[in-house]
This record gives structure tokens, C-alpha cells and sequence, in this order.
């Protein structure tokens, strides 16, 4: 059996299109085998929502008059500073950058209340934010100061660009020292007082196409409630790790790098997050729909969490040392029923990554698939797989010398 | 019948210095654990207490808080959930020590189970959406 994406847009625009989720297909090819389900279903729809600090968002926010040049100045939105090193009125936010007198961790944990992606978030949500610019002045660019409201509707372009989104496989973070610690895998308490992951399992995008066979360059995805489409290979991408029999990779491996329009996103699906004693970041809602092309992509979309594995890492001296030990790998369906074993002894589990609004992303993807509003794309260029030969390289300090001259 | 309940009392600043907690004891026959209590300068003080003893005596104590102008809230209300901001998540659930936080097997959403608060804020800062919100 093969398909084209040519043939699944077809029946996409007929409205005859099989679609179910990640979710739905593991019952489906249980019943009725993967060859038949393979026959039946043309796209199965999966879903990720979790905190996803390699998030930001590009803004050209019009010319003011007389004008100002922002680019190399310093700004503002709503007191978090964004980068102004491009051109004359364009300016980034990321989502984990945070205002200059915010407490930080002066007072350990900090709160991190607020920061770039609570912004983006109220930027979608239509409130009005506070731009504040101060510039050099030059003779085309006379201005030196600027304060105004700005609003996502006025401005020209606003594109959400995330460099690293929906991490293929996850760390379960732990904590075996005696004091709790705040980490971006959540407050871990002391002496295995509990396990987190971040990960939505069976529904996870890159969990179901584990070697990029359908997902590449120009996919288009559910991104932020809209539309977006892979526009890279995510930093730190890194394919080649130890893999599981059905091609499940038991390390943290593929990323994605997505783009798409923030004005037609939701602040449902771009939720300002704060991660206690650690930072502001955004949480992210993506869904890919992956083409069943052939038997064997069905296959992989099949799998589910009992099938998937995460190493255990302790956050309180592994993780901050850069060493490569872990405690151990459990599967998301240990993971799922509450409690894992680490040590032998019985440890609690919580998820940063909401199951229930993966489910949902997915069942919305399948959803605009179904009535014809959304079609696939052909990739324009495949991912690097696990041939491409990356690895993932440490920084290895070199000194520089005091009177070295460049 | 013997009760015991979580109360959450705010005083106008003119009833700070009077010995309330003492004619609750004395005069009403209840037994109490303070489980908060805060008194700013100019502003009302709050206290969270865990009032235990007969129906009557309680009923006849908090008549009498409410008599002299002091605010009652059950505590539940304290610690309210702002569902329009919870993603269900399920961060909280190994942080709230109470078991007020819990997650379903079957839908993975989270319940709040008010009942079962008991005010720690430990959730407030732990929810990295920030949905649990303290209300006075
Ligand atoms: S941590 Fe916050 S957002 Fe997550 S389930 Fe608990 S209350 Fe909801
Ligand atoms: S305030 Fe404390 S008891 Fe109440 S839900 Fe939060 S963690 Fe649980």
C-alpha cells in the first residue's frame, strides 16, 4: 500500500478523508491490523503542549513620525527588553527574557512572574502593550525617544519564530540531594520527593514519526492555535542517539524550528508560563498531521507509551555538572500510571506538558483536515536524519589569555 | 456533635489589639490552631485558624466574631483556581501536600478538590501558569 500527498489532499478537498489521532490509530491498528488500518486511514493528527523556552517572536511595528531607528537602540515591551540589533523597526522578543529590575533569584526561588512570552500572550490575547524606545538619532532617523501603545492588530508583521520546539523525546527530572531545588523540570523535591517529565508520550509529534520520514522542511502544522510549518531543523537537533526496536529514540533527540503568522494564533495555545526559581518561558501548542504514505508509516504511529523510554536525570549535581549518568529509563506509561521505581524506591510523577491539550490540538488538527480547510504540504527538504553524522558537541573552555590581541 | 473547621478571619484595624483569640478559647470552649496569621500596621490583621469543638460553641463563637465586626471566610475560598488559566498540567499534583490537587487516570485533566485545601500556597508559585490564585 502507498499514498501520495498529492492523493490524501484529494480526498482532503472531497471532504473523504480518513483522519484520526495518534491516540485513536494505536486502537484502531489493535483491531484491525496495521495493514488494513494502513488501507483505511490517510492522516493521523498528533499534539504537544508543555513550556517551550526556544520560543520568540519577530515584530515590525511601523514608522513612527518624525522617525526613530529602534535597530541598535534599546526597547521594550511592557518593561521586557527585546533585541534591536536588526533593522530600523524591527524587533524580537524571546519568551524567556525578562525586565531589568525583575528580582531574579536575589531572593531564591524567584517567581519570574512575568516575562516574553507573557507578552506574546497578551500580544495575541489583542491587549495593548507599552513600547518604549530610546536611539542614537541619525539625520534620516532623527528621534531618540519613543513611547507608545502598540497593539498586534496595528502592527505590521508579527511572526512567532521558535528556534527549538517540540523536543523529541524528554529527561525525567529528579532530585537526590536533601534540599529542593527549582529547575526548568519544576520544583523536584528533595531525596526522590518526586519525578517530572515533559514529554505527551503517544501523542508527542516527533514520537510518531521517529526517523522524519514525512516530517521535514515546509510541513505545515497546527502551530499556536493557527498555522505554522517547520522551517528547520531545530538547535540542537541531534538524530543519532540510542534507539529503541521500533525506532523510538531513548535520549532527547530531533527538534523543530516553526514559524508562522502570530496574528491569526490564540492565547490559548501561547500561554505565558513561569517556572519558580528559574524563568519566564512560553508554553506552545504544535500538531503535526503526519501522511500514512505506506505501511510503515502507520506502523510508527502506532506506538504507544508503554513502548516509548525517557532517562531519569538528577537535576541537583548530574544535570548542573554536565555529566552523562542516569538513574535509570521508565516509559511514559510508568510514567503516566503516577508513579515510577527509581532506587527501589516508589516515586511520584507529574507532567509540565498538558495530555489533555495535546488531545485537544490533535482532535482540532483532525478536525480543519476533515471539513477541507487544511491541507498537507510536500516537504521541501527532509530533516537531517540519523545518517547525517551530528553530533552533539559540549563547549569545551579555551582561556583567553589577558594580553591576548585579536 | 463535635465540628472542626478552617476559618479565615479579617480584623478592621480597631480590633486588632483586643484579646478575641482568648474569649474564643475561654468563653466558647474552642479549641484552635493557628495556621496563619498576619497584622500590617494601619491595615486589617488575618488570621487562618483550624476552630474545633461543639456545633453549639461554634456556632455561638462565630456569631460572636461576626457581633463585634470581624470577617469570616471558610477557607476554601481562598485558594481559588483560575480555570480559564489552567492547562492541566498536572505539575501541582506532587506539590500540593494535602491531596487537593488530583489527576484523573482517564481524562489526565486535574481536579481541585477545595475541601481538601488547606491554604499552603504551595501550589501559588509552583503552577507555572500561574491558575492558583490566592483570594482574601
Ligand atoms: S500546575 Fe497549574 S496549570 Fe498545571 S494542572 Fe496544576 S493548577 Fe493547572
Ligand atoms: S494551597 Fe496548598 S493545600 Fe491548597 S491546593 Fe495548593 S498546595 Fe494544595
Amino acid at each position: 500500500m502507498t499514498r501520495t500527498i498529492a492523493e490524501i489532499n484529494e480526498k482532503i478537498r472531497k471532504g473523504q478523508a480518513v483522519v484520526v489521532t495518534a491516540e485513536e490509530v494505536i486502537d484502531l491498528a489493535e483491531k484491525k491490523g496495521v495493514a488494513k488500518a494502513a488501507q483505511e486511514v490517510d492522516v493521523v493528527t498528533t499534539g504537544t503542549f508543555s513550556p517551550m523556552c526556544g520560543s520568540g517572536a519577530f515584530f515590525n511595528v511601523g514608522h513612527s513620525k518624525p522617525r526613530i531607528k529602534i535597530g541598535g537602540g534599546r526597547a521594550y515591551l511592557n518593561d521586557v527588553p527585546v533585541y534591536t540589533g536588526i533593522a530600523a523597526v524591527d524587533i524580537f522578543i524571546g519568551a524567556t527574557a525578562i525586565p531589568d529590575d525583575d528580582p531574579r533569584n536575589r531572593v531564591h526561588p524567584g517567581p519570574f512572574n512575568y516575562g516574553g512570552g507573557h507578552v506574546i500572550e497578551e500580544l495575541v490575547a489583542g491587549r495593548d502593550i507599552r513600547l518604549e524606545v530610546t536611539a542614537y538619532g541619525t539625520d534620516c532617523y532623527p528621534r531618540k525617544r519613543l513611547q507608545t501603545w502598540i497593539n498586534l492588530k496595528d502592527i505590521n508583521e508579527a511572526v512567532l519564530f521558535n528556534i527549538r520546539n517540540a523536543y523529541q523525546n524528554y529527561n525525567v527530572g529528579v532530585n537526590v540531594s536533601d534540599n529542593t531545588i527549582y529547575t526548568y523540570m519544576g520544583v523536584l523535591k528533595p531525596n526522590l520527593g518526586n519525578a517530572n517529565y515533559s514529554t505527551a508520550g503517544q501523542l508527542s509529534p516527533l514520537f510518531n514519526d521517529p526517523y522524519y520520514k514525512t516530517i521535514g522542511i515546509g510541513t505545515k502544522i497546527f502551530l499556536g492555535g493557527g498555522i505554522g510549518y517547520v522551517s528547520w531543523h531545530g538547535t540542537q537537533h541531534n538524530p543519532d542517539v540510542l534507539r529503541s526496536d521500533n525506532g523510538v529514540p531513548r535520549r532527547g533527540a530531533a527538534t523543530l524550528a516553526v514559524i508562522g503568522d502570530l496574528k491569526q494564533m490564540s492565547p490559548r495555545w501561547l500561554v505565558g508560563t513561569s517556572m519558580l526559581g528559574y524563568g519566564a518561558t512560553l508554553s506552545v501548542g504544535i500538531g503535526v498531521p503526519i501522511p500514512i504514505l505506506s505501511e510503515e508509516i502507520l506502523r510508527y504511529t502506532t506506538v504507544k507509551d508503554e513502548e516509548i523510554f525517557a532517562p531519569v536525570v538528577d537535576y541537583s549535581e548530574a544535570y548542573p555538572g554536565r555529566s552523562s549518568e542516569i538513574l535509570g529509563e521508565v516509559s511514559y506509561g510508568e510514567l503516566k500510571s503516577g508513579k515510577i521505581l527509581i532506587q527501589e524506591k516508589e516515586v511520584p510523577t507529574a507532567s509540565l506538558s498538558s495530555y489533555p491539550r495535546a488531545v485537544e490540538i490533535a482532535n482540532t488538527l483532525k478536525e480543519w483536515i476533515m471539513k477541507g480547510e487544511f491541507l498537507l504540504t510536500e516537504p521541501v527538504a527532509p530533516l537531517p536524519g540519523v545518517e547525517a553524522g551530528i553530533t552533539f558537541k559540549p563547549l569545551n573552555e579555551r582561556p583567553i589569555e589577558d594580553n591576548r590581541r585579536i | 456533635m463535635a465540628i472542626s473547621k478552617r476559618v479565615v478571619l479579617h480584623f478592621p484595624s480597631r480590633l486588632v489589639e483586643q484579646p478575641i483569640i482568648y474569649k474564643l478559647v475561654k468563653d466558647y470552649n474552642l479549641v484552635l490552631n493557628i495556621l496563619k496569621a498576619s497584622v500590617t500596621p494601619k491595615e486589617e490583621g488575618l488570621l487562618i485558624l483550624e476552630l474545633s469543638g461543639a456545633r453549639e460553641d461554634y456556632d455561638r463563637g462565630i456569631q460572636y466574631l461576626t457581633d463585634i465586626g470581624v470577617r469570616i471566610q471558610s477557607l476554601g475560598q481562598n485558594i481559588m483556581r483560575n480555570d480559564a488559566r489552567c492547562t492541566h498540567c498536572g505539575a501541582c499534583v506532587v506539590i500540593c501536600p494535602t491531596g487537593a490537587l488530583t489527576l484523573d487516570p482517564k481524562t489526565r485533566m486535574v481536579n481541585f478538590h477545595e475541601d481538601k485545601c488547606t491554604a499552603c500556597e504551595l501550589c501559588v508559585l509552583a503552577c507555572p501558569p500561574r491558575a492558583m490564585e490566592v483570594h482574601f
